[in-house]
């Protein structure tokens, strides 16, 4: 099977972010990146795909600045075998114009799948893979939480609240990828230094119009929090009258 | 004229709550701007029925589509008659439920319209021209003020952001068709189950308890489910450790990967308070945490916290509860 994964670099988020000057991005100093969380699902997904008859090759693409690269040689170090760098000075917010440039790249690939993750942990949109499978005419399912292949065709899950549903698929095919479906498998030293030979290619980017923006950006208050009432069952009741008179939930 | 779309989500034969969320969202544009809420009603022959409740909330038309082939979501054809609708409509904004399906749905309709797309929007100016819109990024860490400059300006609205408020009136209803075959549709949903109905969803709940490692085993989960029920109006959730485990399934999953509730009480048992889980509850009105490590990261976001055995302090607090309820 010949797969794609798109692939995005992002903020590792355990940290306090700031607003930069200017009041409509994210101070970027002292923050360090990875591949976002959904995406490394992706690529475990597309791994143990590709694992069942080791047949056709799986390539990483991500669009960004030089630094996508970076993520890129992640993925080629858990396994995949080569990678597309879709060059741009910087990754815009709106998912539209990224589907875009990525249905370019991907249009005429011969994928029997294409894998994204069920959205960016940094834009939080998880618009750009239905996106693109619509610019590229290809049947999407989109948080699949379970996947089956085999014979042309696919069974994925999805979680709804409250419930799930199975949906069935024809390759080619379009998926966006949950967190249910597996780990993702850590880079070994072997993998880090053949990731190292495998090829990268860089091509620039065509994005789309950007029509929707962030105009500004603030941080949410502060919880006030931290506040240890008691221990053990003793402390039951204070809990139960502050619920009551002060928080007023019950 | 300025109207405002709005898709009225269904399952099963049913309006979701988030069909009136997204209704009353449309209202408050078309308030703003002098138009009228027109609201797409799409599912298997007899969901006609529910047209009338969405006047309630303030569409003046309703357009019904029936067909076999949408008694289950059907991606592909439901996104072909929102697009065929919204073309012809000269609309000025869309609404969807940032809901599973409709996350699903309104990127395949931005698509085919060469839209772009405000996702998961907790807030949003009805007058501003253009639109603008709140939407958390960052795993919620930052607050994104976005513009749309494209019209109609399609938005995704965060399940429990707009609060569905009624402004009744009889909404005229419109029968039309299918954008698209579903019964040629390649993505086809075969089966869906649904849960314990009676048990409310975790973007519903206006309490939720939920638990973590420190319960030991899947069985101790009655301890959380017993007092979510002596709450009454409680959902269980869970972390990833419980979920991993399978003593919970993953859609029970309240973290960064997992769900972003806000509740107005979340209850943390046994939960350590990793970055990852608090990132889908730190938004919570009022956190209680019961831990046995007074030095558990939950404790600094937790309005109360107790410390001590979840095994000695759960059954004493949902006995306080249900007697706190009764004596109401
Ligand atoms: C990329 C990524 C994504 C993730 N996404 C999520 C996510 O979406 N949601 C999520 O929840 N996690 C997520 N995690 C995992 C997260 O980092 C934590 O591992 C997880 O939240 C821990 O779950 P826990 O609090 O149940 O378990 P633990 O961290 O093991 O905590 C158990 C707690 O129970 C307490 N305890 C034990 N016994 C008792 C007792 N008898 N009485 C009282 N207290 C007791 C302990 O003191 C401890 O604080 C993610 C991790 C990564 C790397
Ligand atoms: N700059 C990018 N390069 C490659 N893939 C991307 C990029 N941005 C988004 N994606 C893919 O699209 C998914 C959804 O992104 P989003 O719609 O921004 O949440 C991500 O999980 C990636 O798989």
């Amino acid at each position: 099977m010949k797969i794609a994964v798109c692939i995005k670099r992002a903020p590792i988020m355990d940290v306090r972010f700031k607003v930069a000057a200017g009041g409509a991005a994210v101070d970027e100093s002292g923050l360090k990146y990875d591949i976002a969380d959904f995406d490394s699902y992706a690529v475990e997904a597309a791994l143990k795909l590709w694992e069942k008859d080791k047949q056709g090759e799986i390539v990483a693409i991500s669009l960004g600045p030089d630094t996508a690269q970076e993520t890129i040689r992640k993925a080629l170090s858990m396994g995949v075998h080569r990678g597309i760098h879709l060059k741009v000075d910087a990754v815009p917010f709106d998912g539209f114009a990224i589907a875009q440039a990525l249905a370019e790249a991907l249009r005429g690939g011969g994928y029997d799948l294409i894998l994204f993750g069920k959205l960016a942990i940094d834009s939080s949109n998880g618009v750009v893979g239905a996106m693109t499978a619509e610019l590229l005419g290809l049947p999407c399912v989109t948080a699949c939480s379970r996947l089956d292949v085999a014979g042309g065709k696919g069974t994925a899950r999805r979680e709804l609240e409250g419930g799930s549903e199975t949906v069935e698929f024809p390759l080619p095919a379009v998926l966006t990828i949950d967190e249910g479906i597996a780990r993702p498998r850590l880079p070994t030293l072997p993998g880090i230094m053949a990731a190292k030979k495998k090829p990268l290619e860089v091509r620039p980017a065509q994005l789309g119009e950007q029509r929707l923006r962030i105009t500004a950006m603030e941080l949410p208050p502060e919880r006030a929090g931290g506040r240890i009432i008691g221990e053990g069952a003793a402390a039951v009741p204070e809990l139960v009258r502050l619920l009551q008179t002060e928080a007023k939930v019950l | 004229m300025a109207n405002v779309f709005a898709f009225a989500e269904a399952r099963s034969g049913e309006l979701r709550k988030a069909a009136f969320e997204a209704v009353t969202a449309a209202r408050a544009v078309a308030d703003a701007k002098g138009g009228e809420v027109h609201a797409l009603l799409i599912g298997a022959p007899g969901i006609a029925v529910s047209a009338e409740q969405l006047g309630r909330y303030g569409a003046d038309l309703v357009i019904v589509v029936e067909h076999a082939g949408f008694a289950h979501y059907n991606p592909e054809a439901a996104a072909a008659t929102v697009a065929e609708r919204l073309r012809g409509g000269a609309y000025v904004a869309a609404f969807f439920s940032a809901s599973a399906h409709g996350r699903d749905l309104a990127p395949r309709v931005a698509a085919k319209l060469g839209l772009p797309l405000a996702a998961d929007v907790v807030e949003f100016d009805a007058a501003a021209e253009p639109m603008t819109a709140k939407h958390p990024i960052n795993t919620g860490k930052v607050i994104a003020t976005l513009t749309l400059s494209a019209t109609p300006a399609l938005i995704t609205l965060r399940p429990g952001a707009v609060p569905p408020v009624e402004t009744p009136r009889a909404a005229r209803v419109e029968v039309a068709q299918p954008g698209a075959d579903p019964a040629a549709s390649r993505v086809v949903v075969r089966e869906m189950t649904q849960g314990d109905s009676a048990k409310l969803d975790l973007a519903d709940a206006p309490v939720i308890v939920s638990g973590g490692r420190g319960l030991k085993a899947a069985e101790n989960f009655k301890l959380v489910e017993e007092l979510a029920e002596a709450f009454g109006n409680a959902a269980v959730g869970a972390t990833r450790a419980v979920t991993d485990d399978g003593w919970r399934p993953h859609s029970d999953q309240i973290g960064q990967t997992g769900r972003l509730v806000s509740p107005d009480l979340y209850v943390a048992i046994g939960i350590s308070g990793a970055i990852q889980h608090l990132a889908g509850m730190r938004t919570s009105r009022t956190i209680v945490a019961i831990n046995r490590d007074k030095d558990a990261p939950i404790f600094k976001i937790a309005d109360y916290g107790i410390v001590g055995d979840v095994f000695e302090i759960v059954p004493a607090l949902t006995k306080a509860v249900r007697e706190a309820r009764k004596s109401r």
